[in-house]
């Protein structure tokens, strides 16, 4: 869970970069060129293997936990939820779930249609995400969408972050609350970063 | 002080339990929460009526033996104590108070507010031990312990096996328990020689009886009435997963035949 | 009257325990394990003998009526465990130790077990460390001491202000991993109701399983009572609240003698009584003696301003306090023995002295110890016992002095034992606080733990191999034995009587009269008319008791009222006994004080010509007087004096 979970965590940020390309002024020269490559290189084509593997580890495992978890307690409180914890992780489950369907949605509006599963929309080729991508941000509906679901996104992160390190065993008086600081940091930066994109276009429009 | 008491009554373990409402009055604020059913209890024997059955017995603290889930906290809303060290002061008055017993598969309801955790003795017999019999021992002197390990180690032995951890987190998970036992051993170099084994065998058997997963929301550590820090289950953790990565197979030793 | 045989091994006094191990019978492994030993309670004594004996072999059976083996009240004990390990370098030695405790004891403990105690205690210690207790250390990773009362060197070993808890997990972890071997049986939340001997000999059990009210047969070929002392009698004590004497009096009534029932330990600093609905008294480790400071105002008038709350302890200026312990005993000062400090917390209080809302209580005051060591050190020292003192209080003990008042904690007495520590009745053997032997008229602090694990450990694992070692043909008994039956059927027959009355009073109503009878006559200070007084009043108490006394819910389930009956049922009798005892012992010895026996300035007056003995009480049936068996004590190595702690 922590392992795959931090995969993906690395797998976001390298995915982030990419995306902001999209914001150079160069008509999506950059951008595809990152696409390109991502797309081609026979290292990231197995890299890829391993990302569908951590994503599928990561929600397997999540679900079975939860059922797991579920059952250790079959009769619940009356009353419940009051001990001081942190907030995010009492809704890791829930968070998770909107994170499976928006993930679904951006397999249909991107991957499947690179992969021929979809049609891609007219006058746009397969591979042409850059297009694909500033098509979908022209949709008013489809930015807030994408930028309440980085929101969440940003907190299963918060908990994520520094969960896998404390589910690893990498716990220490002195850097601990540098990892705690970290994760908080990107929890923030990272979905901020990608909900970036679709407000810059909104706003210039 | 007057309070609006919800109980949870069960007669037993097989018989389905309801929550009954109970008034009562003229409690000392200096009065603890145990006396204060005490004072309940004498009331209903006066009535004829059978009184509320809780598990109790040291009264300061120590034993592990109260629970209670008290308004959505284990031991109730005042921080690092047990429910026996809980005071009405720290109620208003006119409150009223939600009484439940733990929740967890691995501990279920005996009684009223009782749950059995032998769950707990279980997982200790499992391995939360140092392989040492009676006599035949070195001085005491001759094991040389740093006193921050020794610290660390009697911050994690102060666990009274109470159960709030379980009682508190949403998954039932009874980790920082097991982590508490096998940080205080592998911390000191006694415990340390078969730290590996213990881990394993508590994990193991802590995860038979049905315990949930820990999802690292630190529920048990906020309300741990000792204090005991999370920091044990990231120990137990590192410990396991190197157990689990770095022991050698297990080989059947030939017998010398004697 | 019978001959009490001590057993105690020919020789000189430093050899006697070498020479009995020596020269005991063994059993042989293959044999062990036909051998099955009943241990009653899982505290320090039973779990560190349930340990040992699993260990060796033997098939042991262990009861409690906690709901784990944990829980038993061991764990409570806050301050340090005692050991001549001399690491110090204090000049402390097995003898000192030996010596202290005699004297602590006020002469009225058996010398040779009191010094196979103290020579076996550095052991206890190796012992403790091994099965992973994490004592405190020193920064060079060496074993820390602390001071405790009644000695004048540091042998105390600690952990933090939770020593007990440490051992017990100790012991109780050794005797877990017995339980995982197969060799130690559990069985938690069963009360042992009486005891059941076949010819002569204690061979097993009748037990209430507490959860499904099931009466039970357990047979074995020796049974060992490890139940704790029986300081509930007083209703109000540091015991915790299932502490009961129901083991070791059944044991009586079934020959076992009581030794010096009326020994009992007044502890001095407790957080004072606050209310009538109190269900119990909270120790504040003795420990804290060596840091603070004990004190009462010098005028009476500031006592009353206090107690009214018109003044603050700060206001009162240090010309105008008393601290009493250093005034009257300048040698050990605040570390005087439990009972002598008791006893002037007492005469103080009565004096019109005391402070607190009721007037029943001293200071002790840490002002001092912070100015000198700084809060940081006394909060490392400390810092629970002061964080318990203010979730209780609601005072801050770092600004503002602790309020403690003496209160019923440990009692010396118990089951009458040799030095085998086995009983009159053949096969039953007592460990622990549960037995009479070490402590005399007074135990000293941290001397609980040593002598618990002591005989747990070192003592009962030797000498029951020594009583099973002619045992080895003796096949396993049958629960199916007439004695069985027979005893099943008096328990059944003592609860339905309990259940049956349905009177007009709850249990606790009678256990608190009944604590209030014996604190008042037979507490720290006793007289003659308060002691025949209280026998009366107890046998009338009594005699309501199973008229009015009303016990709701059934016999066969779960019944908590039900055990506190059958509990205070026992204490309703065993409190005539210590009466009967105290009024006998026409003496002040430690813990026992008899007002009309003081020196000039108050000081406990012993009569060494008449009462140097162990008072082994037997029973001789309901209604009648026991008998008074009298075991003299000799003292060969120790010249017999005044107690002084000038």
């Amino acid at each position: 869970m922590a392992l795959a979970g931090l995969f993906l965590i690395v797998f976001l940020v390298l995915h982030l970069a990419i995306n902001l390309l999209l914001l150079k002024s160069d008509g999506g020269v950059a951008y595809m060129k990152a696409v390109g490559f991502m797309t081609s290189n026979p290292l990231i084509k197995i890299m890829e293997i391993f990302l569908f593997g951590g994503f599928l580890i990561h929600i397997l495992i999540g679900i079975i936990i939860q059922i797991y978890n579920w059952m250790a307690r079959p009769k619940r409180y009356r009353v419940e939820g009051f001990s001081h914890t942190s907030f995010f992780s009492k809704y890791m489950i829930h968070t998770g779930a909107i994170i499976l369907v928006f993930l679904t949605i951006h397999f249909v509006n991107f991957y499947f249609k690179k992969l021929g599963w979809v049609a891609p929309p007219e006058g746009v080729e397969r591979e042409d995400f850059y297009q694909m991508a500033l098509l979908l941000f022209s949709s008013k509906f489809y930015s807030v969408l994408y930028i309440i679901l980085m929101v969440f996104l940003g907190f299963h992160l918060n908990h994520a972050f520094q969960s896998a390190f404390q589910t690893l065993g990498l716990n220490h008086s002195k850097y601990t609350p540098f990892v705690k600081g970290l994760g908080t940091a990107y929890s923030i930066v990272v979905p901020l970063g990608f909900a970036l994109i679709p407000l810059i276009i909104l706003i210039s429009k | 002080m007057n309070f609006t008491l919800k109980i949870w009554r069960q007669k037993n373990a097989r018989s389905k339990g309801r929550f009954v409402t109970y008034k009562i009055s003229d409690i000392s604020p200096n009065c603890s929460f145990l006396e204060m059913l005490d004072q309940l209890n004498e009331q209903l024997v006066a009535k004829n009526e059978e009184p509320v059955a809780f598990d109790h017995d040291c009264r300061e603290g120590i034993c592990g033996t109260c629970s209670l889930y008290v308004n959505g906290h284990p031991h109730g809303p005042d921080a690092a104590v047990t429910t026996c060290q809980l005071h009405m002061r720290k109620f208003k008055d006119g409150d009223t108070i939600i009484i439940e017993p733990w929740r967890a598969r691995p501990f279920p309801v005996i009684k009223d507010l009782i749950v059995d955790r032998s769950a707990f003795d279980e997982i200790i017999q499992a391995g939360g031990f140092i392989s040492v019999n009676t006599g035949g021992i070195p001085d005491a002197n001759a094991i040389l312990i740093s006193k921050s390990d020794a610290d660390y180690s009697m911050d994690a032995a102060a666990c009274i096996g109470c159960g709030a951890c379980v009682a508190a987190c949403k998954n039932a998970s009874a980790m920082l328990f097991v982590s508490a036992k096998v940080s205080h051993l592998a911390l000191l170099p006694q415990g340390k020689i078969e730290a590996a084994a213990r881990v394993q065998a508590m994990v193991k058997k802590m995860d038979d009886l049905g315990f949930g997963n820990c999802t690292n929301t630190g529920a048990c550590e906020a309300e741990c009435p000792k204090q005991i820090s999370i920091t044990n289950i990231a120990r137990m953790n590192r410990e396991f997963l190197t157990a689990k990565v770095c022991t050698q197979k297990k080989r059947v030793m030939a017998g010398g035949g004697i | 009257m019978a001959t009490l045989n001590s057993k105690i091994p020919a020789g000189p006094l430093e050899k006697k325990w070498s020479n009995y191990k020596d020269h005991i019978n063994l059993v042989n492994p293959a044999n062990k394990r036909k051998l099955d030993i009943i241990v009653v309670g899982t505290g320090l004594a039973g779990a560190s003998a349930a340990a040992s004996l699993g260990a060796m072999g033997f098939k042991v059976k262990a009861f409690c009526y906690q709901d784990s083996p944990r829980r038993a009240h061991s764990i409570a004990a806050q301050g340090g465990i005692n050991a001549a390990k001399n690491y110090q370098n204090d000049g402390d030695s097995v003898y000192r130790l030996f010596y202290d405790t005699i004297k602590g004891g006020d002469y009225r403990a058996r010398e040779a077990n009191v010094y196979r105690l103290a020579e076996v205690s550095g052991a206890i210690i190796d012992q403790s460390v091994a099965n992973g207790v994490p004592f405190a250390r020193e920064y060079g990773g060496l074993l820390d001491n602390r001071s405790f009362g009644g000695a004048q060197v540091s042998r105390t070993f600690y952990a933090r202000g939770q020593t007990g808890q440490q051992l017990l997990l100790g012991a109780y972890s050794a005797m877990s991993r017995q339980v995982n071997k197969g060799n130690v049986t559990l069985f938690p939340r069963e009360e042992m109701l009486d005891i059941v001997i076949v010819d002569g000999r204690a061979r097993g059990i009748v037990t209430r399983n507490l959860v499904t009210g099931e009466i039970n047969r357990h047979s074995a070929h020796a049974v060992v009572l490890a139940t704790g002392g029986y300081g509930n009698v007083f209703y109000l004590s540091t015991n915790a609240m299932g502490s009961n004497a129901t083991a070791i009096w059944k044991a009586y009534k079934r020959g076992a003698f009581f030794g010096n029932p009326c020994m009992t330990q007044i502890h001095p600093t407790c957080i004072p009584v606050h209310g009538d609905y109190q269900s119990k008294l909270t120790l504040m480790s003795e420990s804290l003696r060596n840091d603070g400071r004990i004190w009462v105002p010098k005028k009476k008038e500031d006592a009353e301003a206090l107690r009214h709350g018109k003044l603050k302890p700060v206001d009162i200026a240090e010309a105008d306090r008393d601290y009493y312990l250093e005034r009257r005993y300048p040698a050990f000062g605040n570390l005087v023995p439990r009972d002598v400090a008791s006893r002037a917390a007492k005469e103080r209080c009565d004096a019109g002295f005391g402070v607190g809302e009721t007037g029943l209580a001293v200071f002790l005051d840490f002002a001092d110890s912070i100015k000198r060591l700084g809060k940081s050190t006394i909060e490392e020292r400390y810092g629970n016992l002061f964080q318990m003192y203010q979730k209780i209080v609601d005072e801050d003990p770092y600004t503002t002095p602790m309020m403690i008042y003496p209160a019923v904690h440990y009692t010396m007495g118990g089951l009458w034992v040799d030095y085998e520590l086995q009983s009159t009745i053949t096969g039953l053997f007592v460990g622990g606080e549960a037995n009479f032997s070490d402590h005399g008229a007074n135990r000293l602090g941290a001397s609980a733990l040593m002598q618990g694990l002591a005989d747990g450990y070192f003592v009962l694992p030797y000498t029951l191999q020594n009583y099973l070692a002619d045992q080895i043909n003796v096949p396993r008994f049958s629960t199916d034995l007439p004695e069985f039956a027979d005893t099943e059927k008096q328990v059944r027959e003592h609860l339905d009587k309990l259940m049956k009355i349905q009177g007009q009073h709850s249990v606790d109503y009678f256990h608190k009269k009944l604590g209030k009878i014996m604190w008042e006559n037979v507490g720290m200070g006793r007289n003659r008319e308060g002691l025949q007084k209280a026998i009366l009043l107890i046998r009338e108490l009594r005699d309501e008791f199973w008229k009015d006394v009303r016990v709701t819910g059934e016999l066969d389930e779960m019944n908590a009222e039900l055990e506190k009956a059958a509990r205070v049922a026992d204490f309703l009798e065993l409190g005539e006994l210590m009466a009967l005892d105290a009024l006998k012992r026409e003496e002040s010895c430690g813990g026992h004080f008899r007002e009309e026996y003081q020196t000039p300035e108050g000081e406990a007056l012993r009569n060494d010509a008449d009462f140097m003995y162990v008072a082994a009480w037997e029973y001789t049936g309901p209604g009648k007087e026991p008998i008074l068996n009298k075991e003299p004590l000799v003292y060969e190595a120790i010249e017999v004096k005044q107690r002084n702690y000038k």
